[in-house]
């Protein structure tokens, strides 16, 4: 219950805060935390990247093995993207089978990689209908401070970038090669507290947010993917003006995920 | 069927601006809806929507399963979208995939953002939607099927959540994307809308669009919403009028 008290004098405060334009940790409205990507963070994996926004810290790492094409794609390698909340990650986290929140996640990312095309599919098939690669991109949320999905994406974008075919390992070419990426998605997540919209929310805006609203742009200026997330609403007008300002972010996200200086 | 993978795109928009079954860009496939369907539900709806056919029926206020999730200030809103096995082409394995689970959750959202749940604390309101046949936008008909069982069930609620999907074929932006239109279209942007503030509380996206684009898509969602509005409404007049269950209606 004293919980559940702190909460609410939380949330108030938050709200009071953002009626002037003010953050709790004294950000802009449209400021994201510091965010470092650091790709190659684990070995064993084919392309990997550590990730922070603020505090939050996301690890993704990419695997790439001989597969089988799907029946309705047999000239397409397969992707696969899936996300672990892990308890280790927040004390709001306990162990058993995927919570909703987790699959949301990965779907969100693994929308907005599928839709930009971020990887060119056919270039995974090895033999029509019988040998492709299977791409996995597993995220590891190891920090949870908010803003999972866009720290969570910079985290898979990174890995995706860097990553090496191993095709010598499975005898399937003579040398390993680096993996193409052709498109780069970046997710903006914003949330909105009373009438201001505040980017990069942190755990304790998410939680006073009355709507959460994520927009996926790709470097051509083209929306790939949406989720409005959380209890609220969001006008036509509001969803606008958030995609304008996910553009505008997306352009600094994607130097960020390739590695180049912020 | 040519060779594998290899599929014919079919025609998606003629040159007169008609799309596949003939409806114009900005028009809604046929709408029924049967307020009232089921005997054991507390409120049920029943909704076919050009060849979706979804069954919605809620449950509650009542005790909360599991127990854990109860909360002591308001009413908590547990939606399941489930495809039934033989409501696609190809058999889907039972039970919730990763994609309902998704699903379930962002209307368990929208919901809660329209439902007065502080006035049922300690208890779950259980919305439970069965997609028995599908042809694109069984999220929204799911929606709009249960929404109006909630209204049924005489839940408390700021407004009716009326929902449709639109996307883009063959380069234009079209409202309610049939099967077809949706396999090969360019984008899919599902919403749901409140009449009442004009504000979405579901809302998602794939494909490719502009930012020009994507306002008209809202621009052409939200009027596509209000007429489904107008269905809601009268599903429920004809309901209460007879005092049982109503015989199907036709779309306003």
């Amino acid at each position: 219950m004293t919980d559940e008290v702190a909460a609410e004098i939380l949330t108030t405060h938050i709200l009071d805060l953002a009626r002037s334009g003010r953050r709790l940790d004294g950000r802009g409205t449209n400021d994201y935390r510091e965010i470092k990507v650091e790709p190659g963070f684990v070995v064993t994996a084919d392309g990997s990247a550590l990730t922070t926004i603020g505090t939050t810290k996301v690890v993704c790492g990419v695997k790439l093995e001989p597969g089988k094409p799907f029946p309705d794609t047999p000239n397409a390698g397969v992707l696969t993207t899936n996300a672990e909340l892990v308890p280790l990650s927040s004390p709001t986290f306990e162990p058993g089978p995927p919570h909703p929140r987790a699959i949301e996640v990965s779907r969100v990312v693994d929308r907005a990689i599928r839709a930009a095309e971020t990887i060119d599919l056919t270039r995974l098939c090895v033999t029509p209908a019988e040998k492709c690669w299977t791409c996995f991109v597993d995220i590891h949320v190891l920090d949870h401070t908010g803003n999972l999905i866009d720290a969570a994406l910079l985290a898979a974008l990174g890995a995706l970038t860097h990553a090496t075919v191993p095709a010598k390992r499975f005898g399937i070419r003579d040398a390993d090669y680096p993996l193409e990426v052709k498109h780069l998605p970046v997710e903006c997540t914003f949330v909105r507290l009373g009438d201001t919209i505040v980017v990069d929310p942190s755990f304790d805006e998410e939680q006073a947010a009355q709507g959460r609203l994520t927009v996926a742009t790709d470097e051509l200026g083209n929306v790939v993917a949406m989720q409005k997330g959380l209890i609220g609403a969001f006008s036509p007008e509001d969803v606008n003006q958030v995609v304008e300002r996910a553009l505008r972010h997306g352009e600094r996200l994607r130097r960020i995920a390739q590695g180049s200086a912020p | 069927m040519g060779s594998i993978g290899a599929k014919e795109v079919p025609v998606l928009l003629s040159p007169e601006g008609r799309r596949i079954d003939g409806r114009r860009l900005d028009e809604l496939r046929p709408l029924k809806i049967t307020a009232g369907a089921l005997h054991e539900a507390d409120g049920s709806a029943y909704v076919e929507w050009g060849a979706n056919k979804v069954m919605a029926a809620v449950y509650g206020p009542r005790e909360v399963h599991p127990r854990h999730l109860q909360q002591n200030n308001k009413a908590i809103v547990q939606c399941r979208y489930n495809m039934a096995a033989f409501s696609v082409d190809e058999r889907k394995r039972p039970g919730l995939d990763r994609r309902s689970q998704e699903i379930s959750k962002v209307i368990s959202e929208a919901f809660e953002s329209v439902i007065f749940a502080e006035e049922y604390p300690r208890t779950s309101i259980d919305v439970y939607i069965e997609v028995l046949q599908a042809n694109a936008g069984t999220r929204c008909a799911g929606i709009v099927a249960a929404s109006v069982a909630l209204a049924d069930a005489g839940i408390p609620m700021v407004d009716l959540l009326p929902s449709v999907a639109v996307g883009k074929v063959a380069g234009e932006i079209a409202l309610d994307l049939k099967k077809e239109e949706d396999n090969y279209g360019e984008a899919d942007v599902p919403m749901a809308l409140v009449p009442q503030s004009g504000r979405l509380v579901l809302l998602q996206m794939e494909g490719h669009l502009t930012a020009p684009e994507l306002a008209r898509a809202l621009e052409l969602g939200v009027r596509g919403c209000r007429s489904i509005y107008e269905t809601m409404k009268q599903a429920l007049r004809d309901r209460y009028a007879t005092g049982e269950a109503a015989e199907p209606q036709g779309a306003a």
